[in-house]
């Protein structure tokens, strides 16, 4: 407070002003200008890029407007697209339905609750790498667990992610494995974060478990389900790992999402500013859908930021 | 077998009528009483699910090619033998790879502890000019996706040499907008009569947040160490696009292009996955509530 008005006032403190912003920068520049000079710089020149033809070797010609137009009528990106919307649709709502019914169960001293956390939350520590490989195998129609179990159920057995039907699903329940720890973790969190004495009154009062879920603990829930759509969206939107180490965007294009279609633009047609174009695209509508949710969210107050 | 009662927040405790439950419902509802909770139900099967494909990865990078190559394909080995392994490390250069991921982490670690802890210091105690608005637009930062990044960041580290070097990995994982305020946050917790008692005493800034304030702030390195774990070993996009060179590829980056050339070699692939894994997943179960820790953490004050 008192420094406030140091810096204002005119007095022979400024000096002393000086040194205490010299100090301040002298501890939160490094960080800060390692942060800002890989984000905000290459961001604005991602811009610039995507207003330019380039091919990484030759000059760069100016492109103006040409690169955002050119996407409106591209079929690639287009199934691209919808693809990436399809994942996204299955994989958020299942991901937050199934992290807070797997949070409302493992918020319990029942036995064994500690081996249940730990086998749930295990995936998420396993890189996107090793997840893909091993779905691969799991997968696999002649050697995966996946039809050996269907053969067991008497089942007919099915080709997976050789199947350019059944890959995004398979991807989607991949990710749900790899990641659902994430949401778990986030709603026990929160269950944890309800007071104990709200929930014993309701059953005194002789709520039903049900009751108790949909009128006390749900509404306490908000604001993370807000959080965890946010997240997880944003998370969907840009699936890039896996599908590079199980599909690579087969079979016959069925698993090509917007962000694979970015590195394949640009590292392997090195067409950076078209790249660069639709990379902006993505960022401008996960924006859109974040700010979006957060208004809708202040709107019914849940906060959640 | 003996449920316990102190269930607070359930309404289905076993409710036996003999003092044992505090909520007594209905005689229908008690015949239907299972001698278990009937979470297990749910849990019992889902734990196994999440396991079983890790428990087939570890058991496939022992078999030997028979049991292996069989249709249907066995699930527990016959036989048990390190061939995946040993093959694995001859015929690439997972051990190169294993050291420079070591480095990678390590390097990441003990630089994100060291600048992210000093500017979220700087941001919750000091006070200068520009504070706010650096913070906020170092926070803002977070929003900006990776793939609008990897192209310029491509060719700004081409300009300087970085690109196909270990560096190029590196870099990235000095400091982050995330472990700033991951900081900032824990320091703002803190009390500061102790650092004003300190500072009386004659102790410079960098000695009260030296000696007085980081020895406080484990739980929260312990935090942004597991972020830093996770994230910097994990990593695979980046060093995609940034290293060529086989000997400076991380882990992750070896493991992806080296199933690419051997797609079916499943004893040597799951070999390979175990040992990229192993070290978090040793981490983990050694410090799972850290891990813990840092997921809710992003995921409730993010």
């Amino acid at each position: 407070m008192t420094t406030i008005s140091v810096w204002t006032g005119r007095t022979g403190a400024s000096k002393r002003s000086l040194r205490q912003s010299l100090t301040g920068w002298g501890f939160v520049a490094p960080a800060t200008l390692i942060v800002l000079g890989l984000t905000v710089f290459p961001a604005l020149w991602a811009f610039y890029l995507s207003r330019r033809n380039w091919d990484g070797i030759s000059p760069s010609t100016p492109a103006a407007w040409s690169n955002y137009e050119r996407l409106l009528d591209d079929p690639q990106l287009r199934s691209a697209v919808s693809h990436t919307l399809v994942f996204t649709a299955i994989f958020v709502p299942a991901s937050i339905i199934i992290g807070m019914l797997l949070a409302t169960a493992l918020n319990r001293q029942i036995r064994l609750v500690a081996f249940y956390r730990t086998a749930i939350f295990v995936p998420f520590v396993a890189s996107a790498a090793a997840t893909g490989i091993l779905a691969n195998y799991v997968f696999s129609p002649q050697f995966g667990i996946a039809n050996a179990a269907l053969r067991v159920l008497n089942l007919p057995e099915q080709q997976f992610l050789e199947s350019d039907s059944q890959a995004l699903l398979t991807l989607c329940v991949i990710s749900l494995w790899g990641e659902i720890g994430f949401t778990v973790v986030i709603y026990l969190a929160a269950l944890q974060d309800i007071p104990e004495s709200l929930v014993e009154a309701a059953i005194v009062d002789g709520a039903s478990t049900w009751r108790v879920f949909w009128h006390i603990k749900l509404p306490h829930l908000a604001p993370v389900t807000v959080f965890a759509t946010v997240w997880q969206t944003i998370t969907a939107l840009q699936l890039f790992d896996l599908v590079f180490t199980t599909t690579k965007g087969g079979p016959l294009g069925a698993t090509q999402t917007v962000v694979y279609y970015v590195y394949y633009q640009a590292f392997q047609l090195t067409h950076y500013g078209y790249a660069s174009a639709v990379a902006y695209i993505l960022f401008g509508f996960t924006l859109l859908i974040t700010v979006g949710v957060i208004a809708y969210s202040r709107r019914v107050k849940m906060e959640a930021f | 077998m003996a449920l316990p009662t102190i269930d607070a927040d359930v309404a289905d405790v076993p409710a036996d009528g003999a003092g044992g439950g505090r909520v007594v419902t209905s005689p229908v509802r008690r015949k239907l009483r299972l001698p278990f909770s009937p979470w297990h139900l749910l849990l019992m099967p889902t734990a196994l699910l999440f396991l079983l494909p890790l428990a087939q990865m570890i058991l496939a990078s022992f078999m030997v090619d028979a049991d292996l190559n069989r249709y249907p394909p066995r699930f527990i080995p016959t036989d048990l033998t390190l061939n995946g392994y040993r093959q694995l490390f001859q015929q690439s250069s997972m051990g190169q790879w294993l050291l420079n991921s070591t480095i990678v982490s390590m390097v990441a670690v003990v630089s994100h502890l060291f600048l992210c802890s000093l500017a979220g210091y700087g941001f919750a105690r000091l006070k200068f000019l520009g504070r706010t608005t650096g913070f906020f637009l170092l926070v803002s930062t977070i929003m900006i996706p990776i793939q609008l990044l990897m192209i310029p960041t491509f060719v700004m580290f081409a300009k300087v040499g970085l690109i196909d070097t270990l560096g190029a990995a590196i870099v990235p994982w000095l400091a982050s907008a995330f472990g700033v305020f991951l900081m900032r946050q824990f320091f703002l917790s803190l009390p500061v009569e102790l650092e004003d008692a300190a500072r009386i005493d004659g102790c410079s800034t960098f000695g009260v947040f030296w000696r007085i304030v980081l020895p406080l702030a484990r739980p929260a390195l312990a935090t942004l160490t597991v972020f830093t774990l996770l994230g910097s070993w994990n990593d695979l996009v980046w060093p995609l696009i940034a290293i060529s060179n086989e000997n400076n590829y991380t882990v992750q980056l070896g493991l992806a292009n080296f199933q690419g050339a051997r797609r079916t070699d499943w004893s040597l692939l799951m070999a390979g996955n175990v040992v990229a894994t192993l070290p978090l997943l040793v981490a983990f179960l050694l410090a799972q509530r850290h891990f813990v820790a840092t997921m809710s953490f992003s995921g409730l004050k993010s």
